[in-house]
C-alpha cells in the first residue's frame, strides 16, 4: 500500500494535499498497490477531507487524533506518522515536498533512522526484490535535477516536489468514498514543544503566491521610489508587485515580495517581468507563471529569453505608458 | 548565550548552471562560491542575538578545506570560532552529513558547554534535501522548528514565527532549541575592513570525521529540458505600450 500524508490546515485540504495525491496515484499504479491517505490532527476527519482524498482516488483514509494534536507541530506529527507506519507497514509513504510536508517526512525518518528522499518529481519503484528505488529529484529550486537511489530497509519515505504536478480528480468520480479508519497513536505530551502556539493575520485579499496577476521589479527599477509606476500598474490590474533577490538586498522592498528559490513561488495568469535580467535564483520561483511579459532594456537577458513576448525599452518609460494606455481604454465610453 | 551555526558553502551561479562531465557536481570552474543564501541569513541572526545578548558565535560547517572561505567571511561579519568538518569535497547523503555534524556538535558542547540555540538553514541552495538540521537536532534531543522568518529571545524562551499565507505561525520553544530559518528573517551585513581583517586570524578547528552513509545516493545531476519560448517581441520603448495592453486584453486580466 502507498500511503499519502495528506497536508491540511485545522482540517482544510488545500493544493499540496491534492497534488500528493495526484502524484501517489500514479506511484501507486506503477507499485501495483492500492493508494491509501493519512490525515493527523484534532477533528481532521471532515466531509471535506474524505471527500476530496476520494475524490483523487483514495481506497481508504486514515485519521490520528490526539490532545498533543490540537494544531500544526513537526515533532508531533512526525511521531504520529512513525507510528502509522509500525501499524499499517505502508511500501512507501508520500507527501507533497511543500513547507509541512518536507519538515514532518524528515521528522520521521529522523525518527526511524531511514533515509527520506525529498522533493521527487519522478519514482520507480524497486524492479525486483533488493529494495532500490530511482528517482529524479529538484536540485537548486529546479534549474537542476538530480537523478538518485535509495535504499529502503522497509518503508520508502518520498515526497514529490510542489507543484510537479497539475491536481487533478479521478475522472470519472468515484462511486464511493473511501472507508474512513482511526488509527490509535501515544503520543508524549512533550512533543507540544513545537505545536503551533498562535496565528497572526497580516493581510486579507490577494496575496503574492495566489495573485493573477504579478507585475515585477528587478535591479533596473533603480530605487525603492522607482516601484511606484509598477504599483499603479498591479492596483489597476487587481495584482501584486514582486521582486528579484537584487532589490532586497538593496533594502528596495520587504524580502516578503521576493519572488525566487530563497522567496515565494509565483504562478499567476500573467507575471510583467521588468528591469530583471533572469538569474537562476530568480527564475525558479516565476517559472510555475502561466504567461510572462518582459520588459527590459537587453533584449539577450534571460527572462527577454524566455518570455511569450517582450518589449524591448526602459521600464521607466513603458510602464508608465502602459497604465496611460490602461486607463485610456477604461475611460472610453 | 552560546549560539551555533550550521553554513554550507555552495557554487554562486548566474543565470545557467553546468554540470561536471561525470555528471556528479555542479561544474564550478567559472563560478565563485558562497554561504548558502539562508545560512548567509542564520550567522546574521545569530550575530545580532550575540550583539543583543551579549553571547558568543560558532559557525560550524562540512566540507572540503576551501570552506574556510565560509568560516572566515562569517567571522568577518561578526562571528568568534569557525569548526571545519572536513571532507574531500564529494557530496555526502543526508544521514551521513546530519551524523557527522551531530558528532562534532556532541564534542563541541562537551567541551564548552550545551548551545542555547542552534541555527540551520531551511534547506541548502543546491542539494536541497530539507533534513539535515531535523536529524541533528533529534539525535540531540532538540527540538527545532524550520521555515523561521523571525526571532525574538525572551529569557528562557524563543519565539519565533513561521510565515504561512497571508500571515504567520507562531511557536514558543524552551532554551536549548534550535531553528531553521529562511532568507527574509533580516538583512545580512556587508563586512568591515576591519572585520575582514580580523577574520583572516581567525583560528579554523579542523575536525576529521567520518560517518556511515546513508540510503540516497546521488547517480548524475542534470539540466532540466529548456523551456523554449518564442518570445514575441512587441516593439521597442514606450511605443509598444498598446501591444503590450492587447496582450493584457487577450489574457482577460485588465
Amino acid at each position: 500500500m502507498l500511503l499519502v500524508v495528506l497536508e491540511h490546515d485545522r482540517g482544510a485540504l488545500g493544493e499540496p494535499a491534492r497534488e500528493a495525491l495526484t502524484f501517489g496515484r500514479t506511484l501507486a499504479a506503477k507499485m501495483g498497490v492500492e493508494m491509501h491517505a493519512l490525515a493527523i490532527g484534532a477533528g481532521v476527519a471532515t466531509e471535506q477531507v474524505a471527500a476530496v482524498s476520494g475524490d483523487h482516488g483514495t481506497a481508504r483514509l486514515y485519521t490520528v487524533d490526539h490532545d498533543v494534536l490540537s494544531d500544526f507541530g513537526p515533532e508531533a506529527w512526525g511521531q504520529s506518522l512513525v507510528q502509522v507506519i509500525g501499524e499499517l507497514g505502508p511500501g512507501a509513504v508520500l507527501a507533497c515536498g511543500s513547507e509541512r510536508g518536507n519538515e514532518v517526512m524528515a521528522q520521521a525518518a529522523a525518527r526511524l533512522d531511514w533515509p527520506f528522499v525529498a522533493n521527487c518529481t519522478d519514482i520507480t519503484p524497486p524492479d525486483g526484490g533488493d529494495g532500490q528505488w530511482s528517482m529524479t529529484r529538484i536540485q537548486w529550486g529546479g534549474s537542476l535535477l538530480e537523478d538518485a537511489t535509495l535504499a529502503a530497509a522497509g518503508t520508502a519515505l518520498l515526497t514529490c516536489g510542489l507543484h510537479s504536478v497539475a491536481s487533478a480528480p479521478v475522472e470519472p468520480a468515484p462511486a464511493a468514498a473511501p472507508a474512513v479508519q482511526a488509527v490509535p497513536v501515544d503520543l508524549d505530551a512533550h512533543l507540544a514543544r513545537t505545536v503551533v502556539k498562535d496565528r497572526v493575520v497580516l493581510e486579507a485579499g490577494v496575496t503574492l503566491p495566489t495573485a493573477p496577476v504579478v507585475v515585477g521589479g528587478g535591479r533596473g527599477v533603480g530605487s525603492a521610489e522607482g516601484f511606484a509606476p509598477l504599483e499603479e500598474l498591479a492596483e489597476l490590474l487587481g495584482g501584486r508587485v514582486g521582486c528579484s533577490r537584487a532589490v532586497t538586498n538593496n533594502g528596495w522592498r520587504p524580502h516578503s515580495d521576493q519572488v525566487g528559490q530563497t522567496g515565494t513561488r509565483i504562478a499567476p495568469e500573467i507575471y510583467i517581468a521588468s528591469g530583471i535580467s533572469g538569474a537562476i535564483q530568480h527564475w525558479v520561483g516565476a517559472m510555475g507563471s502561466k504567461h510572462i511579459l518582459a520588459v527590459n532594456i537587453d533584449p539577450e537577458a534571460n527572462m527577454v529569453v524566455k518570455a511569450n513576448w517582450a518589449v524591448i525599452g526602459d521600464l521607466h518609460q513603458v510602464i508608465p505608458a502602459m497604465n496611460a494606455e490602461i486607463r485610456r481604454r477604461r475611460d472610453r465610453p | 548565550m552560546r549560539i551555533l551555526c550550521c553554513v554550507k558553502r555552495v557554487p554562486a551561479p548566474g543565470a545557467k548552471i553546468n554540470v561536471t562531465a561525470d555528471g556528479l557536481a555542479v561544474d564550478a570552474a567559472h563560478l565563485g562560491f558562497t554561504t548558502s543564501p539562508h545560512e548567509e541569513c542564520g550567522v546574521e541572526e545569530a550575530v545580532q542575538i550575540a550583539e543583543r545578548t551579549g553571547g558568543e558565535v560558532t559557525v560550524l560547517t562540512l566540507g572540503p578545506a576551501e570552506a574556510a572561505e565560509q568560516l572566515r567571511y562569517a567571522a568577518s561579519v561578526g562571528a568568534h570560532h569557525g569548526v571545519l568538518i572536513q571532507t574531500d569535497g564529494s557530496a555526502w547523503d543526508p544521514q551521513r552529513t546530519a551524523r557527522a555534524m551531530t558528532a562534532a556538535i556532541q564534542s563541541l558542547e562537551a567541551d564548552g558547554g550545551v548551545f542555547d540555540l542552534i541555527l540551520f538553514g531551511n534547506e541548502s541552495a543546491d542539494s536541497g534535501g530539507f533534513q539535515v538540521g531535523v536529524r541533528v537536532c533529534h539525535s540531540l534531543g532538540r527540538p527545532i522548528v524550520n521555515g523561521i522568518k523571525g526571532i525574538e529571545i525572551d529569557g528562557p524562551v524563543v519565539r519565533a514565527r513561521r510565515e504561512i499565507d497571508g500571515g504567520f505561525e507562531v511557536y514558543e520553544l524552551d532554551l536549548p532549541a534550535a531553528l531553521g530559518v529562511k532568507e527574509g528573517i533580516n538583512l545580512p551585513r556587508y563586512p568591515t575592513m576591519r572585520g575582514r581583517l580580523a577574520s583572516k586570524k581567525l583560528e579554523i578547528n579542523t575536525v576529521e570525521l567520518d560517518a556511515d552513509a546513508g540510503g540516497q545516493s546521488l547517480v548524475r545531476l542534470h539540466r532540466p529540458a529548456e523551456t523554449v519560448s518564442q518570445t514575441v517581441i512587441l516593439g521597442d520603448g514606450p511605443e509598444a505600450a498598446p501591444a503590450a495592453v492587447d496582450v493584457l486584453e487577450e489574457l482577460g486580466v485588465l
